[in-house]
């Protein structure tokens, strides 16, 4: 299962009639169980390129080839849960083949148990977000997308809700896409890093990382920082093709 | 309980303007109730009442459905709206009167004549309020369910219609309303039967009693649908909502 993408050029028309170039030009091919994250500046076109890839915007030059029927589970920026359905039946509207035993293993790592029954407008937005995660994860997906997951939340409860799309993304191969503009999540999370330029969206450069997630040490992630922030600020745009 | 007291104050009110007034132009509340009483005891009361309701039902339902099927339409597609705003700007700004004139004239003194009247007269405001609603779908939550691919009725059933339904109940209530008022009126205009007819025979005879009599059971009876029926389906529509302080 590959995900194959070249994006050539994607433009929108604003309501005065204006073209804006929003991609310029964004290829990459991702296997299952490969995690690409990709980092850019906030209005770069991450959100964007997520609509093309996902098929709900046809418009844009390029090619996108998915693996056929497969079934994607998307955690968007904005959790996006139905404010007239519980917890649980916003994630079993989704996910109507999923069995009991793996709904509460997935709100039990989640902590999400005391919250089944509640409604959208009654949770926090961390617990909001949750709710996301385990409705993409409950349609046990090939394809998973995760928009800004950890965007707006305390530092600490960030880290925790890392650790547990972490344990989540080990229990399942599947192709993931994670965007965010947070360096330090990109490197804990990703397998391979894409550095995308202000808009319109290029790919900058391209960083695999080889050691596996787990097996991260503190020094090796904070090189991998280091590098990242260098060739985000840094001088010359090169595409680093590895 | 500050419900009664304003029913109450309702009775006190009529039955101390009664004295001022005189019984002949309105007969205190026992004259009223005697009346109302020897009607049921005939059983005209009933009848009439209950003629009365299966016209509402009938007519309401027709014009729910499909005003909700057109404004879902209008809202949605462009073409719809552009060909269907001429015709709703008409019937929006046609007087109930000569809608339920035209339909007696055309289909002659029929029932259909009359439900269809009433029917008509209800249906763009279904359509102007059901296609208010369909503009405002979260698109959002469109591509939730699209890339999630819920299946059709599905994501009709759980996505959709919640987001209409506080445009249904604002449909249901004043369209509820509007065809309470004018089945009255058709019934007065062309049909042996109902409420409406009732009243106007009253009229004819000058038997104010009478006329309070079947007014008031017709009003009792709209209260109790209200009480029973709308507000509690709008309550259960709601209950995932912050309660307002």
């Amino acid at each position: 299962m590959r995900l194959e993408v070249d994006i050539a050029s994607k433009t929108f028309k604003n309501a005065a009639g204006e073209q804006h170039d929003v991609i310029a030009g964004v290829s990459f091919a991702l296997d299952a169980g490969e995690v690409g994250v990709f980092v850019g500046p906030s209005g770069c076109g991450k959100s964007t390129m997520l609509r093309i890839l996902t098929g709900l915007d046809p418009d844009f030059q390029g090619r996108v080839s998915r693996p056929p029927g497969a079934r994607i589970g998307f955690v968007f920026q904005e959790p996006r849960l139905l404010p007239w359905r519980s917890v649980e039946e916003n994630v079993r509207l989704v996910a109507p083949l999923a069995d009991e035993a793996k709904l509460s293993a997935l709100f039990e790592i989640l902590e999400l148990k005391a919250h089944r029954n509640h409604f959208p407008g009654e949770l926090s937005l961390g617990l909001a977000r949750r709710v996301a995660l385990a409705r993409a994860f409950a349609v046990e997906p090939d394809f998973l997308i995760l928009d800004e997951p950890l965007a707006s939340l305390d530092a600490a409860l960030a880290a925790r809700m890392r650790d547990q799309i972490a344990m989540l993304m080990d229990n399942r191969s599947m192709i993931t896409l994670l965007v965010t503009h947070d360096v330090d999540d990109a490197v804990r999370l990703g397998d391979r890093l894409f550095l995308l330029s202000p808009r319109p969206a290029r790919v900058l450069a391209e960083l695999p990382i080889r050691t596996p997630r787990g097996e991260r040490g503190d020094a090796e992630i904070a090189a991998i920082k280091l590098d990242v922030m260098r060739r985000i600020n840094g001088d010359l745009p090169k595409r680093d093709s590895a | 309980m500050p419900r009664l007291l304003s029913f109450a104050v309702l009775l006190a009110t009529w039955w101390i303007a009664s004295l001022f007034a005189g019984d002949a132009k309105l007969p205190p509340p026992p004259t009223v109730f005697t009346a109302m009483v020897s009607e049921a005891r005939s059983g005209d009361l009933f009848f009439h009442l209950g003629v009365t309701l299966a016209r509402v039902a009938l007519a309401f339902t027709l014009a729910m459905t499909l005003g909700a099927a057109i404004g879902y339409l209008m809202g949605r597609a462009r073409l719809a709206d552009r060909l269907g705003d001429p015709w709703l700007i008409l019937l929006l700004n046609l007087p109930a009167l000569v809608v339920i004139v035209l339909a007696y004239i055309w289909a002659g003194l029929t029932e259909v004549a009359a439900i269809a009247a009433i029917a008509i007269n209800k249906l763009p405001t279904a359509v102007v309020t059901l296609r208010e609603g369909a503009r405002a779908l979260d698109a959002a939550l469109d591509e939730m369910a699209t890339v999630f691919a819920l299946p059709r009725w599905k994501k009709f059933r759980h996505v959709i219609l919640p987001q209409l339904s506080p445009y249904i109940a604002a449909a249901s209530r004043s369209g509820l309303s509007l065809v309470w008022k004018i089945v009255l009126v058709a019934e007065l205009l062309g049909r042996p039967n109902g409420v409406g007819f009732e009243i106007g025979v009253a009229f004819q005879l000058f038997d104010i009693p009478l006329l309070l009599a079947y007014s008031l059971s017709f009003a009792a009876v709209v209260l109790l649908i209200e009480t029973l029926l709308v507000q509690p389906f709008e309550a259960r529509l709601s209950r995932w909502r912050p309660r307002a302080a």
